[in-house]
């Protein structure tokens, strides 16, 4: 799960990282108001699930309140573009108004896991606020990593380790420290995904504090940080997505034509590839679970068809534990719920009770269109959607 | 004579009184592997279709001689199961419970790191030996006894892999899931270890996703230690970068984790890699002649 930049600052103070100042606004009027408590200068930050924002217009300095109140106006509800999201862009909704402080240097410090080693990792670098994957294809060696044991924490030398490798002395090391300890503690204690401040600044006066802030968090530990859990703002998800993970049903909205329902979800990629091989585009990603129940069937093709975007569709199911006759059943009962189901509708079925599943759709009061193997599958959908069928 | 699960497996039911650990017990005896106890905590005392219920791990394997045990126990409460068993000195655990916390599962790597003890999984449909016994969740009819090797991170696209197999006429061996999440016991090379030591595997499919890189390692180990036959499929080539497709470990992030590096490693170590997941089972059929 994804949280906004201001919900990650606060989530970091309460582990002594140090953040500018700074009040969430809706609307206008509310970002003069706080820029005027900010002491008037200050900068104006869209509030999004995606970063490269600066980049996109949507962070922008203000010398006083009224000119804070003009931007705000123009930067909410703008469809904000960065590299992260798309040529849609993403909505802005909400704005951080944070006092402006003078920056002597960026650094980039993030924490994350690393799968090869199976620990987590201290990515740091002097070359902050940029892209810190293009600096690590770049220059590597530009980039300082430190590993470091989940149950112990973070240890003092390896904490030294990273300071050093920034090239900090003095005080301003003795603060970097100080706040190294409070993300790794944060990254812990949150079961976070990634905890990153980029830039982390260093004031002219020597001071540290994280100018921006992003974490993440794994989906499966949220049952035990319920505060954390109601951070999400469904608003920065894709509705069908939401209306999906109601269900129980693992979808992701995509940019092609091609509407997907599979069971399990090496399948349902693999369905996604083999469409692409046939010289289409996936519409979704659509995991119904490897044991594809009537309902969750039934609901997954009513989402599926509400996509203005899909032409053909196609239901890919490889029915082990799940019959293939109750699948059947919960695909033709959607689609008499529906009713006027004007898309062509592939289908392949296999597995336990596949002839009468089969029977089942041949039976029905609709014309599906039934595939064999996955590659006929494949074919027959992308013809169906080039309008190849009937 | 397979991998790891056989007719001397004496299995364990961890969950044993939930719906699904009941089902699958069920459906693992009915396969024929022996099912000997069930774990459930406060249900001791208890018998599950004349499978004796126990209230925890040590006992019951003081009372069966339990040596393997398969895990339905909810994901809040997962980890201590697999400790559990470890600790009952249980060699080979199957976890099969989805949505594990990934710190967890890092307090489970350390318990176990040490022991001697096979963790298999999570997230995984579990271990099968066609014809003799399975551990897991897979339906074994579409199994076929034979001399292919399968190890996938996935569920049901290695039933789609098998079933090709079977179709063909080219029986399985021992067909391992190692599963979807991000941190999980037994890797790739191991299974491929263990399919070098077994005289009967003739060949391996092995079936990836994309995120991390226990494929591309995968694949340096096969170059360097195996000389029988691998076909390989990557799953998640049309996936964008930054979407976790489904299970925790497939997504791909700043370049890392692709399908295509995966593929070009693995094509790099001479494993046959299939562009369509359709030609798992014709690509295994030629490479074995």
């Amino acid at each position: 799960m994804k949280i906004h930049e201001f919900q990650a600052k606060e989530i970091l103070r309460r582990y002594g990282v140090a953040t500018p100042r700074g009040l969430v606004a809706d609307d206008p009027d509310s970002a003069r108001r706080h820029a005027q408590e900010l002491g008037g200068r200050c900068v104006v930050k869209a509030q999004i699930h995606a970063g490269g924002r600066g980049k996109g217009g949507g962070v922008k300095l203000a010398a006083s309140p009224e000119e804070a109140e003009t931007l705000a106006g123009e930067i909410l509800g703008m469809q904000l573009v960065t590299p992260q999201t798309g040529p849609a862009g993403q909505k802005v909704r909400r704005l951080l108004i944070e006092e402006a402080v003078d920056i002597a240097h960026e650094i980039y410090l993030a924490v994350t896991h690393d799968r090869a080693a199976g620990l987590p990792l201290i990515m740091a670098s002097r070359a902050g606020g940029m892209d810190i994957e293009t600096v690590a294809a770049e220059r590597p060696e530009a980039i300082v990593r430190q590993h470091f044991d989940p149950h112990l924490g973070l240890l003092a030398f390896q904490a030294r380790a990273v300071i050093s490798g920034l090239g900090l002395s003095g005080d301003t090391a003795k603060q970097a420290t100080r706040l190294l300890f409070g993300l790794t503690r944060a990254y812990l204690e949150t079961d976070a995904s990634l905890a990153e401040i980029n830039p982390l600044l260093v004031t002219g006066s020597g001071d540290v504090m994280a100018l921006d802030a992003k974490m993440g968090f794994d989906d499966n530990a949220l049952f035990r940080h319920p505060d954390i859990a109601a951070m999400r703002d469904e608003g920065e998800e894709n509705p069908l997505e939401v209306e999906a993970g109601k269900f129980g049903l693992n979808y992701i909205k995509l940019e092609g034509s091609i509407g997907c329902m599979v069971n399990g979800a090496g399948l349902a990629m693999a369905t996604m590839d083999i469409i692409k091989l046939y010289g289409a585009h996936p519409a979704n990603f659509l995991d119904v679970g490897g044991s594809a129940s009537q309902e969750a069937v039934s609901n997954a093709f009513r989402i599926l068809v509400s996509d203005p975007a899909v032409e053909a569709v196609l239901i890919n199911i490889f029915g082990g534990i799940a019959r293939t006759d109750r699948i059947a059943r919960g695909v033709v009962s959607a689609i008499e719920t529906l009713g006027d189901v004007r898309l062509p509708v592939v289908v392949r079925l296999e597995g336990t009770n596949v002839d009468q599943g089969r029977k089942i759709l041949e039976d029905a009061d609709f014309d599906f269109i039934i595939a064999g193997q996955m590659a006929d599958a494949a074919e027959k959908v992308v013809q169906a959607a080039a309008g190849g069928h009937g | 004579m397979a991998i790891w699960v056989n007719q001397d497996t004496r299995l364990l039911v961890q969950g044993i009184t939930g719906k699904e650990g009941g089902f699958h017990a069920l459906g693992c005896r009915a396969y024929g592997t022996e099912v000997v106890a069930g774990v459930t905590p406060g249900k001791g005392g208890q018998r599950f279709e004349g499978i004796p219920v126990f209230d925890s791990v040590a006992q019951a394997c003081t009372e069966t001689a339990a040596n393997a045990t398969m895990i339905f126990v909810p994901p809040p409460f997962a980890a201590d199961a697999i400790m559990e068993a470890a600790d009952a000195g249980i060699e080979l655990i199957v976890a099969i419970t989805e949505g594990i916390p990934v710190r967890d599962m890092l307090v489970v790597k350390s318990f176990l790191a040490g022991r001697s003890c096979r963790l298999i999984g999570p997230n995984c449909p579990g271990v099968i030996s066609p014809g003799t016994a399975k551990i897991g969740i897979m339906p074994g009819h579409i199994h076929k006894r034979g001399h292919v090797g399968v190890i996938s991170r996935s569920g049901t696209l290695t039933y789609e892999a098998v079933w090709q197999l079977s179709n063909i006429g080219l029986g399985q061996s021992t067909c391992v899931g190692i599963g979807g999440d991000p941190v999980n016991g037994t890797s790739f090379i191991e299974v491929l270890e263990a399919f070098r030591g077994d005289a009967e595997t003739e060949g391996v499919i092995m079936i990836g996703e994309i995120g991390g890189s226990a494929e591309e390692e995968a694949a340096a180990w096969v170059a360097a230690h195996y000389d029988r036959p691998v076909v390989g499929f990557i799953a998640g080539r049309t996936a964008p970068a930054g979407r976790r497709m489904g299970h925790a470990g497939a997504i791909t992030s700043g370049g890392k984790g692709t399908a295509e590096a995966k593929m070009a490693a693995m094509k790099a170590a001479g494993i046959r890699v299939v562009e369509s997941p359709a030609d798992l089972g014709t690509t295994m059929a030629e490479a074995l002649g």
